[in-house]
Formats: C-alpha cells, sequence, structure tokens
C-alpha cells in the first residue's frame, strides 16, 4: 500500500482558486476552497442556475476483474452485483459491528470494472478495507487511484446546458439529455478520457467529471467559460455543506461514523440482507443496534439563530439527542438541523427544544430531505 | 467608512473608533472573512453595563457562530439596529456601516494599533 499523504495537500486546482480569491479551509489534510466571497451567493447560485466545485480530494479506487461484482457484494452493504454497466449506487463499508466506515458511490463501469469514491477523510480506512477483504477473490484488482485522478462537479438547473456547450467534451456514449440520475457515460476532454457521473450532493440536478489531474485544470476553465452566461460561479465547500444539509444527505463524521448504525442513520435501505452469501457486517446488522438506540431526525426552529453540530436536544426535563450539522437554511430562511435523538421521545411526541449555548428554542420534527427540487 | 490605519483593535479581531468617552466598535474586515456571510447578529440592549472581556453579542455566520466581546467597560449607548435587520453589512462594510454597539467609557484599556493587528492576524 502506498503511504498517503495527510497534511497540506492541494488540489491540481488550487492555483486558479487562489486567483479566483478564494478563502481556504483544512478539510481531511487538504486545502481546499471553503467560499469564493460569498457562500450564500454560492448557495443560491446552485439552487437557480449553477456552481462548480473541485473535490477533487475525494478518494477514488478502481476495482476490476472477473470476480469484482462478488467481491464488491462481500465488501459492501448493497447489492453491487445488480447494477448495469454504467449505472452508479449510493453504497456503505460496514465494519465487522456494523459501524460505518464510509459511505461510497459506486460507478460501474463493465461486466468487470467498477469505480469507488470515498470520502477524502477515510481514503486510508477504505483501501485498507478493501485490500484485506480481496484475500480469497482470485480474479481481483483494487487499485488507488485517488493522487491520479480530480473530481470536478458542476451542479444546478443549468448544469446540463453547461456541460453540453463546453468545448473539448466529446464522445459523449450516452447524450446528456438521456443520461439519467445515478447513471454515467463515457466521454473525452480534449483527447483525455472523461467519466461524467450524474450524481452529486446538493440535492439539485448536476454532473460529477473525473478526469487525470494533469489535465483538470484545462477542464475547469473551460466549464468556467461555458457557464459564463448561464449563471456559473465556483463554489466552496461551506456551501457544498449548507446545499446536502438542506437535501438531507449525511456527511461522514457528523451524521455517520463506526459507531453508527446503517439503520439509525435512516439508510436501512442502502443494506440489502436479500443478497446471497456473506457480507461484512451482515450478522451485526441483523441482530440490530441495542433497543432505543438513538434516531436520525430532522428538525427546524423558528428565527435565525441555528442549532449547531454538538448542541443538545432536550425535552422539558431531559437530554435525549444531539444536533450533528445545523444551518440558517439559505434557501428555507429558516434554521434546520440533523440530529440523533431517542426513538421514543419522537414517538411519544414530546415538545422538543434544542439548546443554542444556554437559550432553549422549541424545534419540531421533520421528515428529510428539508428541501426537495421540483420535478422536471 | 472608517479609515482602518487609524483605528484601535482587540486581538479578539474588534475594531474602536474612539470619539471623545465613546468607543464605536465593530468586527474586522478579517474576522467577519474567516466567518463567512453573516446571517444573524445579537446585541447588547441599549444602557447595558459591559465589562471589557466579557462575551456581550453574537455574530453567526451560515456555518459558524462569532462571539462579540466587549472591548471596553463602560455602557452602551446605542446599538445598530440596521446590521441586526441586515447582517450582511458586516461583511459588505465591517468598517463602516457594519458597526456594531457605541460604549460610553470611563477608561480606555491598552488596545493595539493598527500595525500589531495586521501583524497578529498575518495580513
Amino acid at each position: 500500500m502506498t503511504d498517503i499523504p495527510t497534511t497540506d495537500r492541494t488540489s491540481p486546482l488550487h492555483a486558479i482558486h487562489v486567483a479566483a480569491g478564494a478563502s481556504f479551509t483544512d478539510f481531511a489534510g487538504w486545502q481546499m476552497p471553503v467560499s469564493y466571497g460569498s457562500d450564500l451567493a454560492e448557495h443560491h447560485a446552485v439552487r437557480t442556475a449553477a456552481g462548480i466545485f473541485d473535490i477533487s480530494h475525494m478518494a477514488e479506487i478502481l476495482v476490476t476483474g472477473a470476480d469484482a461484482a462478488a467481491f464488491l457484494d462481500f465488501a459492501l452493504a448493497g447489492r453491487l452485483s445488480a447494477i448495469a454497466p454504467f449505472q452508479a449506487k449510493y453504497s456503505l463499508l460496514l465494519n465487522e459491528a456494523g459501524g460505518i466506515i464510509d459511505d461510497l458511490v459506486v460507478y460501474r463501469l463493465g461486466d468487470e470494472r467498477f469505480f469507488v469514491v470515498a470520502n477524502a477523510g477515510n481514503r486510508a480506512p477504505v483501501v485498507e478495507a478493501l485490500t484485506d477483504r480481496a484475500a480469497g477473490f482470485a480474479d481481483l484488482v483494487v487499485d488507488d487511484q485517488s493522487d491520479d485522478i480530480a473530481l470536478i462537479a458542476v451542479q444546478g438547473p443549468h448544469s446540463r446546458a453547461i456541460l453540453e456547450a463546453t468545448v473539448g467534451i466529446t464522445d459523449v456514449a450516452t447524450p446528456l439529455d438521456e443520461l439519467k440520475y445515478y447513471f454515467s457515460t463515457d466521454a473525452f476532454f480534449d483527447g483525455a478520457p472523461l467519466l461524467i457521473g450524474r450524481t452529486g450532493y446538493t440535492g439539485e440536478d448536476g454532473f460529477e467529471l473525473y478526469l487525470s489531474t494533469d489535465r483538470a485544470a484545462e477542464l475547469w476553465q473551460a466549464l468556467t467559460v461555458a457557464g459564463a452566461d448561464k449563471g456559473l460561479i465556483p463554489a466552496g465547500l461551506a456551501s457544498r455543506d449548507t446545499l446536502r444539509l438542506e437535501a438531507g444527505m449525511p456527511l461522514y463524521g457528523h451524521e455517520l461514523g463506526t459507531d453508527t448504525f446503517p439503520v439509525q442513520a435512516g439508510l436501512g435501505r442502502v443494506v440489502n440482507l436479500k443478497k446471497e452469501g456473506d457480507f461484512v457486517g451482515r450478522a451485526a446488522i441483523e441482530a440490530g443496534p441495542a433497543a432505543g438506540a438513538r434516531v436520525l431526525v430532522g428538525l427546524t426552529t423558528e428565527g435565525r439563530r441555528a442549532g449547531r453540530a454538538d448542541y443538545a436536544v432536550v425535552t422539558a426535563d431531559a437530554e435525549v439527542g444531539i444536533i450533528t450539522s445545523g444551518a440558517l437554511s439559505p434557501t428555507l430562511g429558516y434554521p434546520v438541523a440533523m440530529a440523533y435523538v431517542d426513538p421514543g421521545v419522537i414517538e411519544a411526541g414530546d415538545p422538543l427544544f434544542i439548546d443554542v449555548r444556554g437559550t432553549r428554542i422549541p424545534a419540531s420534527v421533520v421528515s428529510l430531505p428539508f428541501y426537495k427540487r421540483a420535478a422536471n | 467608512m472608517a479609515d482602518a490605519t487609524t483605528l484601535q483593535y482587540t486581538a479578539e479581531h474588534e475594531w474602536v473608533l474612539v470619539d471623545g468617552d465613546t468607543a464605536t466598535v465593530g468586527i474586522t474586515a478579517y474576522a467577519a472573512d474567516k466567518l463567512g456571510d453573516v446571517v444573524f447578529v445579537e446585541l447588547p440592549a441599549v444602557g447595558a453595563a459591559l465589562a471589557e472581556g466579557s462575551i456581550v453579542g453574537e455574530i453567526e455566520s451560515t456555518k459558524s457562530v462569532g462571539e462579540l466581546f466587549a472591548p471596553v467597560n463602560g455602557e452602551v449607548v446605542e446599538a445598530n439596529e440596521g446590521v441586526v435587520s441586515d447582517p450582511s453589512l458586516v461583511n459588505s462594510d465591517p468598517f463602516g456601516e457594519g458597526w456594531l454597539i457605541k460604549v460610553k467609557f470611563t477608561e480606555l484599556p491598552t488596545l493595539l494599533s493598527h500595525d500589531e493587528y495586521t501583524a497578529l492576524v498575518g495580513e
């Protein structure tokens, strides 16, 4: 296994971000753009037009071989063998205890070819787990390609028009107007192989584009030029976080962790107990979490003071939960939060409050997501 | 907009403009930039007595919460209602329309000069 640098890494697009006036934050050892000026403007651009994100810190692992599908059925929680070539699937990498090592998107690129995208901060444990679990599969290669692949996301209602207008994107195998959500297509960018997935982490229509790191800057510039008259602006991790929160999407380290069972996070459907054969975590998942284990809920509050990660959720007389993510929703105009709460309190409908630095604010339990885009 | 070079500063990223016995207080452009887009401001009431170094208000952005520390002992004589109704003024004009409170003080502590503050934040 190669050594994975863990500090002060920069994206192949770093110079572009600096020139664009980005401020940076450390994310899993990477210096990534947090905003290019106004995180609210970036958020609204994605909801109403389009935003372009550099998420090259994400990890990409190519799994190939005749045993690849069977291996992923064993290594991951879902039945990856059931998806068609160029289909994608959200999945989980579980430990033996049923906890979540990472949440992943898996793109099937062929009968014997899968592309696993993991969180930057979990690259090492994911690669380690996949490598360990590969023992016993003869015709299989697990190849960590993270250092060689850049990832650019274009998200928002104008995304498709922007990609279609981008000079240099050619040979798109499935025309983008026919590409369904959670499918991908091969293409080229100025002669370099390009994978385009209709996937994302914002709750809007959008695309994620994978290509060689040494071509990333050219692609970013070409997309930016194509999007100039379509409202496209660069967007950083601050808006990415508020967008995914509104869309009710979990963030590893906040809503997900090795001490979390999928069912607690509302991800029970991601675990396929009907698939044949064993998979890592199966016994623990079948046994289930302890009775009364906290469950993830959506909370909304009035006013403008938001609950934040680690703030307590309380009833009139007891602490019954903890917020994992929260913000004043830029789209909705009121505070939203995700929190783990004792299920008995939810079932009983007890009045809940969030403790905002000593002030109790009444909270309503709502179903996730907070925001859902209008159907096309 | 106040001339940033003539203001005094605290290590908690407030600026102070002294006029007679009244100090106008805001947060610096550096602090506003670090916070990101400000979406909520809570200020002390007019008449409130402030103790230097205590937390007297909050400045929330979409992603984090900043605290307003009293830079001086004194009494609040004015709170900027404009910034309460439009918190984005903290970002767009931190040294001007984005001011936060005016405090009538009895004694001014030692504050940082512009050069000292600039050295502190490394910009």
